[in-house]
């Protein structure tokens, strides 16, 4: 459990569980930015982001959330985006070029319905679910996901990528970067989705270099070792909070 | 060279942009996807936008999707006035994370309501099933109350006293699922009174333009959807 900090402590807060895919990408930005931020912890499994002083920072009870001075951010684009203007950080993450700039939202936009709203998957059926209800999900349930996914990795190569090393341009941006975190989400469950896929395999190097290997692995340390994970403790109040979303995704 | 805006008004990410562009006087020529003909499933739209989604935008050479990325693009291009898309730091923050959270909840919902109640009996020729509307609708609901407690609060828009692309992108969204005669507004003062202020903000006679082919929903059809452009986009539905 953590204490929120009273008023006269000033400084950049970051609310963050590296479980978390876009919570990887605002730590990899702040850190690689040499950005000044208190981590705080918001542990999903102990079922943190519903309630007591998180859940009144945040209402909409999800991380990652910031807090600088008065102002409580939710939602990971719009604090990339806040940091990126606040600290000046490199071009590069967010051009100025207008056309460049444009294809950054372009991605961060198709991103959300598509990218995000489908890598995540295959940890649900394979680790949470079980974990949260006791049950396991017919192969079908994964291989059903998985092509969902292809379809969306396809779009992602064909239109995003093409044959450039980042997805605008020469160098790696916030589009890489919310890309990247949430296409580790099914490596850390056995789901290698680099493997037969030459080209993004490339970009996965292309950015981890970017990003620096240390920190990269740093980041996904949590991730790459969810199966240690099983043992853990589920928080009861998460358990009820997550049902109907669990019962939708077993349909 | 003009902008090309390649738009269908069924589509709600593409009133805003008529709407936007419109308001803020920016020369575009309407290049219309007509989405139930399935012109948006063509090889030709298909250079515009690899993807097949309206909007659409082609400026020269230079094409992009996504309404948010063609919204922002033209506000820089075109110098729009700084309310939309204000330049200090928290109030544009505020912006982006509607923006960005609109997607998979205001966005996704409405969307559902449309797709179950118009669109798919459209397709497949039979009523729409209730079960699943009542469904949705609950969920929208659920996600309108998140808006009013977090968004928009006790404020006269998301983003302080002047309209922004959030408001545009959020009217647009909750007027879907009224064309389909589910008045999400109905129980909701503060949520009507909102849109009242939007509405003004926009120009009452550009929203009712924006407006017109949505609320006149019963006289869609698909009589001309060639049958296998029918296929597909069934399958795309999923609902």
């Amino acid at each position: 459990m953590f204490i929120l900090k009273n008023a006269g402590r000033m400084g950049l807060e970051l609310y963050l569980d590296l479980l978390s895919q876009p919570c990887r990408a605002v730590y990899i930005f702040a850190k690689k930015n040499n950005i000044p931020f208190e981590f705080k912890h918001v542990e999903l499994f102990k079922g943190q982001h519903c309630r007591g002083e998180f859940g009144k920072m945040n209402i909409l009870k999800k991380v990652p959330a910031l807090k600088d001075g008065v102002l409580t951010l939710a939602e990971s684009t719009a604090i990339l985006l806040y940091l990126s203007w606040k600290y000046n950080t490199p071009d590069h993450w967010y051009p100025s070029d207008t056309q460049k700039r444009a294809q950054v939202d372009e991605y961060l936009s198709w991103h959300h319905t598509n990218i995000r709203g489908n890598a995540g998957k295959a940890l649900w059926i394979k680790v949470l679910i079980p974990l949260f209800t006791g049950q396991t999900l017919p192969p079908e349930k994964l291989q059903e996901v998985m092509d969902e996914l292809a379809i969306s990795l396809k779009q992602f190569e064909e239109k995003f990528l093409q044959d450039k090393p980042f997805i605008v341009g020469s160098e790696i941006s916030l589009a890489d970067l919310m890309a990247i975190v949430e296409l580790m989400q099914p490596i850390g469950v056995g789901c290698d989705i680099f493997e037969d896929r030459p080209k993004l395999s490339e970009w996965r190097n292309q950015v981890e270099e970017a990003v620096g290997k240390e920190l990269f692995q740093e980041a996904h340390e949590l991730i790459l070792n969810i199966k240690e994970l099983s043992n853990i403790q589920i928080d009861p109040q998460l358990k009820e909070h997550l049902a109907p979303v669990l019962r939708k995704m077993m349909k | 060279m003009v902008v090309e805006l390649y738009l269908d008004l069924l589509s709600q990410p593409c009133r805003a942009l008529f709407i936007f562009a419109k308001k803020n006087n920016i020369p575009f020529e309407f290049k219309h996807v007509e989405l139930l003909k399935g012109q948006h499933l063509s090889e030709e739209f298909g250079k515009v936008n690899v993807l097949k989604k309206v909007p659409a935008l082609k400026d020269g050479a230079f094409t992009l999707a996504e309404s948010i990325a063609i919204l922002l693009y033209l506000s820089r291009k075109f110098n729009t006035p700084d309310h939309w898309y204000p330049s200090d730091l928290q109030k544009r923050a505020r912006v982006d994370e509607y923006l960005s959270w609109q997607h998979t909840t205001i966005r996704e919902k409405g969307c559902q309501i449309f797709i179950i109640k118009v669109l798919v009996p459209l397709l497949i020729g039979q009523p729409f099933s209730p079960e699943k509307l009542e469904e949705a609708v609950k969920e929208l609901n659920s996600v309108l109350n998140q808006f009013e407690e977090k968004f928009l609060q006790n404020k006269p828009f998301i983003v302080g006293n002047e309209i922004s692309l959030a408001d545009l992108m959020a009217i647009v969204e909750l007027m879907e699922p009224v064309g389909c005669g589910c008045d999400i507004f109905e129980n909701r003062p503060k949520l009507v009174e909102w849109r009242s202020r939007v509405e003004e903000a926009v120009g009452k006679e550009l929203f009712q333009q924006a407006h017109e082919i949505l609320l006149n929903a019963k006289n869609l059809s698909t009589t001309q959807l060639p049958p296998e452009l029918r296929e597909s986009m069934k399958r795309l539905l999923k609902p």
